[in-house]
C-alpha cells in the first residue's frame, strides 16, 4: 500500500490555494491500517483537503462560522462538493490530515475505512465517466470509440518540424521579449528606421538563439530517454502465451506479466502474484521519491483465477477515467456475476519497480501519457520575488520616463519643424526627388502631426535600453549562479539523508534575505521524525528506561536463531530491564498482562517485516516497512522485548515471542480514522480466543475502557500519560477485550456486510468498529520520543536575534507543543505565556482582549523600568490551539490575533490543522508587507509551504510532498540559518545592487542618447553607432554586473553568523528601495551630464566628426560605468579584474574594430581621434567629474552615518571580529535531558 | 533505534568542497579608510590641477581670428537669396583683418558655418558609402534619396545630400599684396584618402540637377583626391561646425594685415546659417578653448578642498574604524 503521507503530499498541489479548514478534532494519536484478505489496506484518502473539510457530517460542525468557511471554500472546490453530495451520508475520514503528530498525519491512518475511505469509491462510477476494459481483450476494449492512449510516450516537447514555432512562440511568452520584438519590428518600417537593420534585430536574435540551442538539447535529450523508454520489452499475453512485446506496444485491456526487479511499463490493476495471498511489494522511489515498500493485492477472487490463464479473460474493469492522483484509483470489476471493488491498492503504476515478489500478472488499465506518472509531470509553481515585483514597479517609473522623454523630443521636433518651415525645402531635408516640376513637393513629409508621431516612434526605438531588458536575463544568470553556490554549499548538505540543498524555484533566491516570519512545522522539522520508543506504563506502572542498558554499541540486541540462522530487528531499541524481567515471566498475572501489551505493539499495526540480508550469512537483519514510523518505533519495541513480529501475510501474523513462533490469525481491522482517533485488530490467538486489540489517542482511548476494571491503574496510567507528553513524548494508549464466539460471528457478519457494500461502506465500518471498541481493558501507554534535530534551539536563537520572528505550527498536543518549545529555545523561562483555548468565539474574542490588556501593562510596566535590556523578560509567548483558531481565522477575531501576535516574540500553535497552517500564513501575509517563510516535511505542511513567500520543505523521513510543494528543500532546519542569514544576505544584497546599477547604467546611456538628439535639431541622429548601442548591453557592461552579482560579498560567512542582526538590512529593505532608485537617478543624471558636455564643450567649435565625438562617448560612459561599479566592489577576486578591467577593454577593441569597416561612416575615426591628446584628458576628466560626487557621498555617509553592514564590513577588515567568529552559532547551554531521570 | 546504515553505501552526493563554491576565493577587500580617502582626493587635485593650467595655457597660446563674412559679402538686399543662386553675379568679396600675434606655422584656414544642421537625420543618412570606393557600386543609392539618381535614372556619384550640399566658397590669401599660399593638400584624413575614397571612382552626374546644392566636382579628378568632398563627408557632431580648408605654411607676424578674397558661392541664407573663416594655430589641445583647463582646475580644486574638509572631519569628528559598539544594536538594544 502506499505511505499514507504521501498520498495527502502528493494531492495537495493539485490544490490551488488553501483555505481554513473546519474545526474537527484533531487526532493526536494515530493508529493503524488494515490487513484483509479480501479488502486489502485501502490508501488514504484522496483529498486531504477538501475531504475533510466539505463533508460536513453533524457532528463535526460546532458553529455557523464554519458552515460559512465552508460555503466559502466550496465555490473553488464545487466538482468535488458535488460528488460528496452524491456520496449520501457516508463520512469519509474527516480529519485525517490534522491529524496525529502535527506534522505527518498522513502517516498514521488517515485510510478510512477500508475503501470507503478512500475518498469517492463508495460512489457508484457513472457509465460516461468510466473506462471499459476487457481484459484480456485490448481489441475490444480499444473499440471505435473508446481509444485509449496507447503505451508510447513522447516527454519531448517538439519534433523537428514543429521546432522553430513552437519554441519562438513559448519563448515570446516573455514580455521583454515582445517588448524586443516589437522595437525591432518598428525599426524595420522604412520611415522609422533608426538603426541599421542587423544591428536592432541582433540582441533578440542573440537571446532568442542561445535559448533555443539550449531548448533544442534539452529535447534532444528528452528525445532520446523516450526512445530508449519505448523500446524496452515487457511480457505480455498474446495468444495464451507471455510474449515480449515493446513497451509503446503495450495497449490497454492487455495482460502483462512483470518479474521481480523489473520496472512497470503502464498503470496495472493486478490480477494475481506470486505470492498465494495476492500479495505483492513495489517500491515507488520514481513516483514520489519513497524508498519504503509498499503492499499492493491482488483480488482472492482474481488470484485463483489468473493461476489458468485462458480464464482471465471475460472479466470486465470498469474504472475512472485517467486522473493525476497517484494515491487514488477507483474501479470494480464484474467476476462470474458478481462485483467486487478495486481501490488503489490494487493497481500498480507506472515507474514503479517490484521487489520482494517473483512476479505479478495485471492488466493494462491506463497506459502511455494516460498512466498516473505521466499525467504527474508537471513542474514547480512559480512565484515571483518581491524585489522583482518592486522592481517592476520602477520599471514602470522608468518608462513613463521613457515615454516623458520621447515625448520632449518628438514636440520639440515639433517646434523646430515650425520655426524652420520655409528652411526645410531648400535644406532638402523635406524635398520630393523631383526637381524639373514647378510645383516642388515636399519629400517624405507627412505633415507636422505625422512627423511628431514618427519622431516619437523613433525616440522609442532610440532609447528603448532605457527599459532594462538586458536586467531581466541577467538576473536569471546571476540566479543561477546563486543557486548554484546555496546547492554547493558544504554547510548545508545533510550527511544523514544524503541530500543536498535544493533550489526548486529560481526566481525568488533574494526574498531569502527579507524573511520576517518563519512558520516552522514540528515534527520532523524541528524534530528529527525518528521516532524512539521511549518509556512505557504497563498496568499503571511506568518503566521509563530508568535501568535501560544501551545495545546499541554492543549490538546485544535481542535476536533469535532459526535454522542457523540468526534473525535480529535491524534497529535495537533501548530496553529497560525492569520490563525485560517481567516479560520473562509469564506465568504471573503482570506477566500475562505485559504480554498482551506487547502482542499488542506488534500486532496492532500494519507493520511489514522483510528480511534482509547482511555481510555476515549466518545474520539476518528484520527490518520493519511501515507508513507510520510510530507503529514502526513500536514493533521494533516489541521485539527489543522478545516479541517479534517476523511475518505477515494478508491473513495471518507470526510473531516470534521468546523462541516460539506462534500464528495469528488477522480476522478483521478497523483503520485509523479522525474520528475514532484509533485503530483496532481483531486477532485468533493460537488458543482459539478471539482477541480485540485497540491503540490509540489518550482522549478517545479512555471513553471506550471500562475503567471500571481497574480504576487505580487508570488513573496511574493517566498521570504518566500526563508526565509523558509533558516531557515531550507521543503518547498512545493501548486497551484489548476478549471476544466471545457469538459476538465475533455477530461482529464477522456486520463487518462483512459493510465491508461489500457499495454506499456508505465508510460509515457502515465505523459503526462496526465502534460497536468493537468498547469495553476496553487498559493494557497501558507507551511514549515515543521524537528526537529534537541537531542545532535546532541555536538556529531558532539566531533567526530570533536576526529579526526573525519563528512561529511553530504543529498538530501535537499543548503540553508535547510546550516542551518542545522549551527545549528548542522558542519559549524561555523569561517569557510570558498566553494561553488560549477555547471553544467559542466570545471566550476567543474575551481571552485575546485579555491578552492585549496584559500586554499593555507589561509594556507600562517595562517603560516605566527605563526601557532597554529589562524588554527583555516581559517577552510574551502566544500558545494557542486549533480549536480557537476555528473560531478566529476568518473572523473579525483576526484582527485581534494578529495585533496580539505581532506583540508576541514566540507564537506556538498546536493542534493545528493543515489548511489553519495556511491560515495563520495568511494572517500575516495579508496585513504585512513582510515576507513570511514557511517550512516543513509533511503533506499538512505543504499548504502553508505554498501559502508563504518563500516554502522550504525539508527532504527527511516524510516522503517528498513537502519537497515537490516547496521553493527550496533541504535536509535540516538548522540549515536555514547559513540559508537565510548567509545566502539570503547575500543574494538580496547581490541582486539589489545589480538591479539598481543596470538601471543606472542603461539610463546613463539613455540620457546622452538624448543630451545629443538636443543638438540634432530633435531628429534622433546617434553619434554613437549603431553596433556600439547595440553591444553595449551585451559586451561593453554586461558581464561586470554578472560577475559581481554572482560573487560579489558585502560580508563575510562568520561577520553574517556572528551577527545575525546584520541580516535586518534585508528586512528593511535597505539595498533597495525607493529613495535609492531617486538618488540613483540623480547620480545618473550628473554623470549623464558630465559624459555628454565634457566633450561637447571641449570639442565645440572643433572640426570633430559625428563618429569620432560618438566614439568618445561610448568609451567615456563605458569607463564611466565600469569604474562606478569597480567602487562599489567589497571584494575583488581575479575574475572581478578580469571582468571589469576586460570589458573596458574589449570596448575598445569593439570600438577599433567598428571604425576598421571602411564601408561605415565612422571609417577610422576612433583612430584619428585617438591620437590626440585632448581625447584622453577628456576622458580622465570624465570619469572624475562623474564619479567624484558619488565618491564624496559614500564617503560622506559611511563616515557620518554608517549602515551596520559598513562598520561591519570595516571591522571584519581590521580583525575586531576575529576570535570566536569562527564558531557557527552561539552555544546553547541547558539542552533539556529527556532521558535519563529517574 | 540507531540510525539508519542503508545511506552508506549510496554515493555520497556531499558537494566536493572548493575555495569557488564555499565562496571564500581569496579576495582583495578595499576599504575607504580616512588616509585613503584624503590621499584619494590629494592626488586627483595634484593630477587635475596642472593639467587644467597646462590646457589653459596652451588654450592661451592659441592665435586665432574669426571673420563672419555671410553678412558683409552680399548686396544689402532682400533678394540675398536670388543673388546668391544666381552663377551669373560677381560674388567676389575681400574682407582684410590684422593679425593679433604672432602665429607661428601651420596656420589653418577653417571655414565654420553655424545652424547648419550636418547631424540632421535625414542629412546624416543620406549618403553611399559603398558607391565612394566600388566603382561597381554606383548603383547602391538607395540611401541617397532624394538625391540619388538623376531624373532619367542615372546614378549620381558622389551621391546623397551632403555630397550635394558639397561646400564651395574659395578663399585667396594675401598679405601685404603678397599672396599667400594655402594648402589644401593632406586635409582630408589619410585613411579616407587611401581606403574610403577609391582612386578608381570618379564623380558622375553630379551637381547636374535643376537645383544646384553646393561645389561641384571635377569629373576627371577621382575621388580619392578630392579633398574637400572628404572633409566635408566626415559629417560634424554639432549644429556649428569648422571644417579644414588648407593650410598656410608660413609663420604669420603679430599686426600683419591679411587680405582675403572670397567667392561667396555657397548658400547658407536661406536658413540663416552664418559662414565664417577662421583663421588659428593650433595646440594638443586643439583650437581656442580654455573648458578643459577651466573643468580640470575645478575638478583638482574641490577634491583638495573636499580633501581638506575630510581631514578636518576626521580629526574633530573621529570615528574608530570597525569599532563593532557603533552597530545599531549595540548602540539601542532597545531598539533590536
Amino acid at each position: 500500500m502506499m505511505k499514507g503521507s504521501q498520498q495527502q503530499q502528493q494531492r495537495p498541489l493539485l490544490i490551488p490555494s488553501p483555505r481554513t479548514p473546519g474545526k474537527e478534532e484533531l487526532p493526536y494519536t494515530p493508529v493503524n491500517a488494515s490487513i484483509d484478505a479480501s479488502i486489502p489496506v485501502s490508501s488514504m484518502p484522496v483529498k486531504p483537503y477538501s475531504d475533510s473539510q466539505i463533508e460536513m457530517s453533524g457532528d463535526f460542525v460546532r458553529n455557523p462560522s464554519s458552515q460559512s468557511i465552508q460555503s466559502k471554500s466550496s465555490s473553488g472546490y464545487s466538482i468535488k462538493e458535488v460528488s460528496f453530495r452524491e456520496g449520501s451520508d457516508v463520512i469519509v475520514n474527516p480529519v485525517v490530515r490534522y491529524g496525529s503528530s502535527g506534522s505527518n498525519p498522513g502517516r498514521y491512518g488517515s485510510r478510512g475505512a477500508s475503501s470507503g475511505g478512500f475518498g469517492s469509491s463508495y460512489k457508484e462510477i457513472k457509465d460516461e465517466d468510466a473506462r471499459l476494459v476487457y481484459v484480456n481483450d485490448p481489441v475490444r476494449t480499444n473499440e471505435k470509440r473508446f481509444r485509449f492512449a496507447g503505451n508510447s510516450i513522447r516527454t519531448s516537447k517538439y519534433s523537428f518540424l514543429t521546432f522553430l514555432p513552437r519554441n519562438l512562440f513559448e519563448q515570446f511568452h516573455r514580455i521583454a521579449y515582445i517588448y524586443f520584438l516589437v522595437i525591432a519590428i518598428l525599426n524595420q518600417l522604412p520611415q522609422l528606421a533608426v538603426f541599421g537593420r542587423g544591428a536592432s534585430v541582433l540582441p533578440l536574435a542573440l537571446v532568442l538563439f542561445v535559448t533555443a540551442v539550449k531548448d533544442a538539447y534539452e529535447d534532444f535529450r528528452r528525445h532520446r530517454s523516450d526512445r530508449i523508454e519505448n523500446n524496452r520489452v515487457a511480457s505480455v499475453l498474446l495468444n495464451g502465451e507471455f510474449g515480449d512485446k515493446k513497451w509503446k506496444d503495450i495497449c490497454v485491456g492487455e495482460v502483462v506479466k512483470i518479474s521481480g526487479n523489473q520496472t512497470l511499463p503502464c498503470d496495472m490493476v493486478l490480477l494475481s502474484t506470486s505470492d498465494a495471498t495476492g500479495v505483492s511489494y513495489v517500491q515507488t522511489t520514481n513516483l514520489d521519491g519513497e524508498s519504503n515498500l509498499k503492499t499492493r493485492y491482488a483480488k482472492q477472487e482474481t488470484q485463483a483465477k489468473a493461476s489458468l490463464l485462458g480464464e482471465i479473460g471475460g472479466l470486465l474493469i470498469k474504472c475512472e477515467k485517467p486522473n493525476r492522483n497517484v494515491y487514488g484509483f477507483q474501479a470494480n470489476m464484474e467476476i462470474d456475476g458478481k462485483r467486487i471493488s478495486l481501490g488503489p491498492s490494487n493497481i500498480i503504476l507506472r515507474g514503479c519497480e517490484l521487489k520482494n515478489t517473483d512476479w505479478v500478472i495485471g492488466v493494462v488499465v491506463y497506459a502511455g501519457k494516460e498512466t498516473k506518472a505521466m499525467l504527474n509531470n508537471a513542474g514547480a509553481p512559480s512565484k515571483r520575488s518581491r524585489l522583482e515585483k518592486h522592481m517592476n514597479k520602477e520599471i514602470i517609473i522608468l518608462s513613463l520616463f521613457l515615454v516623458a522623454l520621447c515625448t520632449v523630443v518628438s514636440l520639440s521636433h515639433g517646434v523646430w519643424l515650425r520655426r524652420h518651415r520655409e528652411e526645410l525645402y531648400l535644406m532638402q531635408f523635406y524635398r520630393k526627388y523631383d526637381y524639373s516640376e514647378p510645383e516642388v513637393e515636399k519629400y517624405e513629409y507627412y505633415g507636422l502631426g505625422m512627423e511628431i508621431f514618427f519622431v516619437f516612434l523613433m525616440s522609442v526605438i532610440v532609447f528603448q535600453v532605457m527599459i532594462p531588458i538586458s536586467l531581466y536575463i541577467s538576473v536569471e544568470l546571476v540566479r543561477i549562479g546563486q543557486a548554484y553556490f546555496m546547492i554547493r554549499d558544504d554547510r548545508m548538505f545533510d550527511k544523514s539523508t544524503n541530500s543536498r540543498f535544493q533550489c526548486r524555484a529560481l526566481n525568488i533566491n533574494e526574498d531569502l534575505g527579507q524573511i520576517k516570519y518563519v512558520f516552522s512545522d514540528k515534527t520532523g522539522t524541528l524534530t528529527e521524525n525518528k521516532m524512539e520508543f521511549q518509556c512505557a506504563s504497563v498496568g499503571g506502572v511506568d518503566y521509563d528506561n530508568g535501568k535501560a542498558i544501551s545495545t546499541e554499541d554492543g549490538q546485544t540486541g535481542y535476536s533469535v536463531q532459526v535454522d542457523g540462522m540468526v534473525l535480529r530487528p535491524k534497529m535495537t531499541v533501548k530496553v529497560d530491564q525492569d520490563l525485560l524481567h517481567l516479560s520473562k515471566m509469564k506465568h504471573t498475572d503482570e506477566g500475562k498482562h505485559l504480554c498482551d501489551f506487547l502482542v499488542a505493539l506488534a500486532a496492532c499495526n500494519t507493520i511489514v517485516p522483510l528480511t534482509v540480508e547482511t555481510s555476515d550469512s549466518a545474520v539476518n537483519l528484520i527490518e520493519y516497512q511501515g507508513e507510520s514510523p510510530d507503529e514502526q518505533a513500536l514493533v521494533y519495541a516489541a521485539a527489543s522485548y522478545g516479541f517479534m513480529l517476523v511475518e505477515r501475510s494478508s491473513g495471518h501474523i507470526v510473531i516470534d515471542i521468546q523462541g516460539e513462533r506462534p500464528r495469528f490469525n488477522v480476522l478483521g481491522l478497523h483503520e485509523f480514522d479522525s474520528d475514532r482517533k484509533r485503530m483496532s485488530v481483531i486477532i485468533g490467538c493460537p488458543d482459539q480466543t478471539v482477541k480485540v486489540f485497540v491503540k490509540g489517542a489518550d482522549t478517545t482511548m479512555f471513553k471506550v475502557i471500562d475503567k471500571s476494571l481497574n480504576l487505580n491503574m487508570v488513573k496511574a496510567t493517566e498521570s504518566h500519560l500526563h508526565a509523558y507528553s509533558s516531557k515531550g513524548l507521543r503518547t498512545l494508549v493501548i486497551g484489548m477485550r476478549e471476544m466471545s464466539t457469538s459476538e465475533f460471528e455477530q461482529w464477522q457478519s456486520s463487518y462483512d456486510s459493510a465491508s461489500t457494500a457499495l454506499m456508505g461502506r465508510a460509515n457502515l465500518l465505523r459503526k462496526v468498529a465502534n460497536n468493537v471498541e468498547n469495553n476496553l481493558r487498559l493494557l497501558g501507554a507507551s511514549g515515543i520520543e521524537d528526537k529534537l534535530q541537531q542545532g535546532v534551539p541555536e538556529a531558532i536563537e539566531s533567526l530570533r536575534t536576526a529579526g526573525i520572528k519563528v512561529w511553530v505550527l504543529t498538530g501535537d498536543k499543548q503540553e508535547t507543543a510546550i516542551s518542545i518549545g522549551y527545549s528548542s529555545k522558542l519559549l524561555t523561562s523569561k517569557m510570558t505565556q498566553i494561553v488560549i483555548n477555547n471553544n467559542s468565539k466570545d471566550s476567543c474574542r474575551k481571552s485575546l482582549d485579555d491578552a492585549l490588556q496584559l500586554y499593555k501593562k507589561l509594556s507600562n510596566v517595562s517603560n516605566s523600568n527605563d526601557a532597554g535590556h529589562v524588554a527583555g523578560t516581559n517577552q510574551l509567548a502566544l500558545i494557542i490551539d486549533g480549536t480557537s483558531l476555528v473560531y478566529i481565522l476568518e473572523t473579525e477575531l483576526e484582527e485581534k490575533l494578529f495585533e496580539l501576535s505581532s506583540k508576541c516574540t514566540a507564537v506556538l500553535c498546536c493542534r493545528v490543522a493543515p489548511l489553519q497552517k495556511a491560515g495563520i500564513v495568511a494572517l500575516i501575509k495579508n496585513r504585512t508587507d513582510d515576507m513570511t517563510l514557511a517550512i516543513g516535511d509533511g503533506a499538512n505542511d505543504v499548504s502553508m509551504i505554498q501559502k508563504a513567500d518563500v516554502g522550504i520543505g525539508i527532504s527527511g523521513q516524510e516522503g517528498r510532498q513537502a519537497v515537490m510543494a516547496s521553493d527550496f528543500s533541504m535536509g535540516q532546519f538548522r540549515f536555514l540559518v547559513p540559508l537565510l542569514l548567509i545566502h539570503g544576505h547575500w543574494n538580496y544584497q547581490r541582486i539589489s545592487y545589480m538591479i539598481l546599477y543596470n538601471f543606472y547604467r542603461n539610463v546613463v546611456l539613455v540620457f546622452v542618447l538624448f543630451w545629443y538628439v538636443l543638438f540634432t535639431g530633435f531628429t534622433l541622429t546617434t553619434a554613437i553607432t549603431d553596433w556600439s548601442s547595440m553591444l553595449y548591453s551585451i559586451i561593453y557592461t554586461s558581464l561586470p554586473t554578472i560577475v559581481v552579482g554572482i560573487l560579489d560579498k558585502d560580508l563575510g560567512r562568520s561577520t553574517l553568523l556572528k551577527y545575525p542582526q546584520l541580516y535586518g538590512a534585508g528586512q528593511r529593505g535597505e539595498s533597495y528601495n525607493g529613495k535609492l532608485f531617486w538618488y540613483t537617478i540623480l547620480d545618473t543624471l550628473w554623470q549623464s551630464i558630465t559624459a555628454f558636455f565634457i566633450p561637447l564643450i571641449a570639442y565645440w567649435d572643433s572640426t570633430v566628426g559625428v563618429s569620432a565625438l560618438g566614439d568618445l562617448w561610448i568609451l567615456a560612459i563605458v569607463i564611466l560605468v565600469n569604474v562606478h561599479l569597480a567602487m562599489d566592489v567589497v571584494r575583488w577576486y581575479t575574475i572581478t579584474h578580469i571582468a571589469v578591467w576586460g570589458s573596458i577593454l574589449a570596448t575598445f577593441i569593439c570600438v577599433m574594430v567598428i571604425d576598421a569597416w571602411p564601408f561605415l561612416p565612422g571609417y577610422w575615426a576612433f583612430f584619428m581621434i585617438a591620437k590626440t591628446k585632448l581625447f584622453w584628458v577628456c576622458l580622465l576628466g570624465i570619469v572624475v567629474a562623474g564619479l567624484v560626487p558619488r565618491f564624496v557621498v559614500k564617503v560622506f555617509v559611511q563616515h557620518c552615518k554608517p549602515s551596520d553592514i559598513q562598520i561591519a564590513r570595516v571591522a571584519e577588515k581590521f580583525g575586531h571580529l576575529q576570535g570566536d567568529a569562527e564558531t557557527e552559532m552561539n552555544p546553547i547551554f541547558d539542552l533539556p535531558q529527556r532521558t535519563a531521570t529517574t | 533505534m540507531s540510525s539508519d546504515d542503508g545511506s552508506s553505501k549510496k554515493v555520497s552526493k556531499k558537494p566536493r568542497y572548493s575555495r569557488f563554491t564555499q565562496q571564500e576565493l581569496p579576495a582583495c577587500k578595499p576599504i575607504l579608510t580616512p588616509a585613503l580617502v584624503i590621499g584619494i582626493l590629494m592626488c586627483l587635485g595634484i593630477i587635475f590641477i596642472p593639467i587644467g593650467l597646462l590646457a589653459l595655457s596652451a588654450s592661451e597660446n592659441v592665435v586665432e581670428v574669426v571673420d563672419r563674412y555671410d553678412d558683409v559679402c552680399i548686396p544689402s538686399t532682400d533678394q540675398k537669396v536670388g543673388f546668391i543662386k544666381d552663377p551669373a553675379t560677381n560674388k567676389t568679396c575681400i574682407r582684410t583683418f590684422t593679425i593679433p600675434k604672432k602665429m607661428r606655422k601651420p596656420v589653418y584656414v577653417y571655414y565654420q558655418l553655424d545652424n547648419f544642421y550636418q547631424n540632421h537625420r535625414r542629412y546624416v543618412k543620406s549618403r553611399s558609402d559603398r558607391q565612394l570606393w566600388n566603382p561597381k557600386a554606383e548603383y547602391s543609392t538607395s540611401l541617397c534619396d532624394p538625391e540619388g539618381q538623376t531624373g532619367d535614372g542615372k546614378p549620381i556619384v558622389p551621391c546623397g545630400l551632403i555630397a550635394w550640399s558639397l561646400f564651395n566658397d574659395t578663399y585667396s590669401l594675401s598679405k601685404n599684396d603678397a599672396a599667400l599660399q594655402i594648402n589644401k593638400k593632406d586635409i582630408a584624413w589619410r585613411s579616407d584618402r587611401t581606403h574610403k575614397f577609391s582612386p578608381n571612382v570618379y564623380p558622375k552626374n553630379f551637381q547636374n540637377g535643376t537645383l544646384i546644392g553646393g561645389g561641384k566636382l571635377d569629373e576627371n579628378i577621382p575621388l580619392s583626391q578630392q579633398e574637400d568632398l572628404m572633409v566635408w563627408m566626415r559629417t560634424s557632431a554639432l549644429p556649428t561646425f569648422r571644417k579644414l580648408y588648407g593650410k598656410i605654411e608660413t609663420d604669420l607676424e603679430a599686426n600683419e594685415k591679411i587680405t582675403v578674397t572670397i567667392q561667396n558661392n555657397y548658400n547658407t541664407y536661406s536658413f540663416n546659417g552664418k559662414k565664417k573663416l577662421v583663421i588659428s594655430t593650433a595646440t594638443w589641445i586643439g583650437g581656442k578653448n580654455d573648458f578643459i583647463g577651466k573643468m580640470y582646475m575645478a575638478v583638482g580644486g574641490t577634491s583638495i578642498v573636499l580633501g581638506v574638509i575630510f581631514s578636518l572631519l576626521y580629526v574633530f569628528k573621529p570615528r574608530p574604524l570597525g569599532d563593532p559598539s557603533y552597530l545599531s544594536w549595540n548602540k539601542n538594544p532597545a531598539l533590536d
